[in-house]
């Protein structure tokens, strides 16, 4: 093994065998905002063999305050996440393979990416992404880390397949319309706060060590100088359909899909989410009233005028954006203000 | 009442009287939560029984989804 990783390997956990383990793995990073940047430049100088990286966005200048692998540049000429996450990737680190995707991948596209795949890392910006990587890591026995912050929080926790209780046997719902990074803001400290123990628990299942990876769910707010951890090893559901005795993989349906159309004639797209109750509109309002933009609100729906933009949203979740007719950029906008 | 909640004494009016009644106080009811009460994870349905008591450890998690 070369100079390059020397410090890593005098750590004596990882070592020289737990260098070339680490050189061996093929590590997918789903998402390329803050999470997805700071996650695959660690793995990437920390000499993993092969990462892969999808993202259906591009770059923003609004991204560049805590996404490390962009500049300016790439803000101007709004290159893919994706590509310009890949191009300085491969500036750091010319050994690593890096596959770079621009899409906003469906259960099926991920599924011909998993092939050799050792690792999934959540970089997502909303649960019904991470839901189907759950339920992928299910189905296909592969470990998977979740991440997420907003504001000055952070929350990680570690799956893995057949010892760990799964997403959704600690959720007792998906969470919706919850905040944002787009409503509430965020700071880069807890950006790399969440990206920090992503990677260590990435390191230490690229090396193998199982016994060192965190049974807790973490979570800290930066600011309010709070950090809790809590033993969820018991909330394993036997009735779990994502991980239990019978398992379905619920969301890897098509009924579980974000459903989107284009409205022919008239500039917008629908957006239908997985159907699961009723909105709270006032909060979604109260969230939107600190944005940029206008909010309009009745018993049944919120408009919300942002840019040249106007976003609708009904309380079953249902969304009109008017304004575009790019689906993918629809979704995006859903997710920036809903969660 | 004092309760210590995620690492830190907080002093909750008296008229808080249950786990359930804990997360409105502090707007988290609409939210996805997991909460710990003295080492013991509670279910989402019995939350409004639980009764909180002065000194009790309190640990809330509340899941995210930004990133």
């Amino acid at each position: 093994m070369n100079e390059r990783y020397s410090r890593q390997t005098l750590f004596s956990p990882i070592g020289e065998a737990g260098q070339r383990k680490i050189r061996d793995k093929h590590v997918l990073i789903l998402g390329a905002g803050a999470l997805g940047t700071g996650n695959a430049e660690a793995l990437v100088r920390a000499g993993i063999g092969r990462l892969t990286v999808v993202d259906r966005d591009y770059v923003e200048w609004s991204n560049l305050q805590r996404q490390h692998l962009y500049s300016e540049r790439d803000a101007e000429d709004r290159i893919p996440k994706a590509v310009a996450a890949k191009q300085r990737l491969s500036e750091v680190n010319s050994d690593v393979q890096v596959d770079s995707y621009v899409m906003d991948a469906t259960p099926s596209e991920m599924e011909r990416l998993l092939d050799d795949v050792d690792l999934m890392i959540d970089a997502t910006d909303n649960f019904d992404a991470r839901m189907m990587m759950n339920d992928l890591s299910q189905k296909y026995q592969i470990p998977w880390i979740y991440g997420a912050c907003v504001s000055s929080y952070g929350i990680s926790y570690t799956i893995l397949p057949g010892e760990t209780p799964c997403l959704n046997c600690l959720l007792d719902q998906v969470p919706r319309g919850g905040m944002t990074c787009d409503t509430a803001g965020i700071i880069s400290p807890a950006v790399q706060m969440v990206v920090a123990h992503q990677t260590v628990e990435a390191m230490k299942i690229l090396v193998e060590v199982w016994e060192a990876v965190s049974r807790k769910l973490v979570s800290f707010d930066l600011w309010q100088n709070q950090y809790t951890s809590i033993d969820v090893s018991r909330m394993k559901k036997e009735s779990c359909l994502s991980c239990g005795d019978d398992p379905a993989y619920p969301f890897l349906e098509y009924s579980q899909q974000m459903k989107t159309a284009v409205l022919c004639g008239r500039d917008s797209v629908q957006i239908r989410p997985p159907a699961d109750g009723e909105w709270n509109l006032e909060e979604v309002a109260g969230a939107l009233a600190k944005q940029e933009g206008q909010v309009e609100q009745n018993p049944y729906l919120i408009s919300f005028t942002t840019e040249n933009k106007r976003i609708v949203l009904f309380k079953d979740g249902r969304a009109l954006i008017h304004g575009t007719q790019d689906e993918t950029e629809a979704k995006t906008l859903y997710h920036r203000y809903f969660g | 009442m004092k309760l210590r909640i995620n690492g830190e004494w907080l002093t909750v009016p008296e008229t808080v009287d249950t786990i359930g009644e804990l997360l409105g106080h502090f707007q988290l009811d609409h939210r996805v939560v997991i909460v710990e009460q003295n080492e013991t994870i509670l279910e989402k349905e019995s939350r409004s029984n639980h009764k909180v008591q002065d000194g009790d450890i309190i640990e809330i998690v509340q899941f995210v989804g930004g990133g």
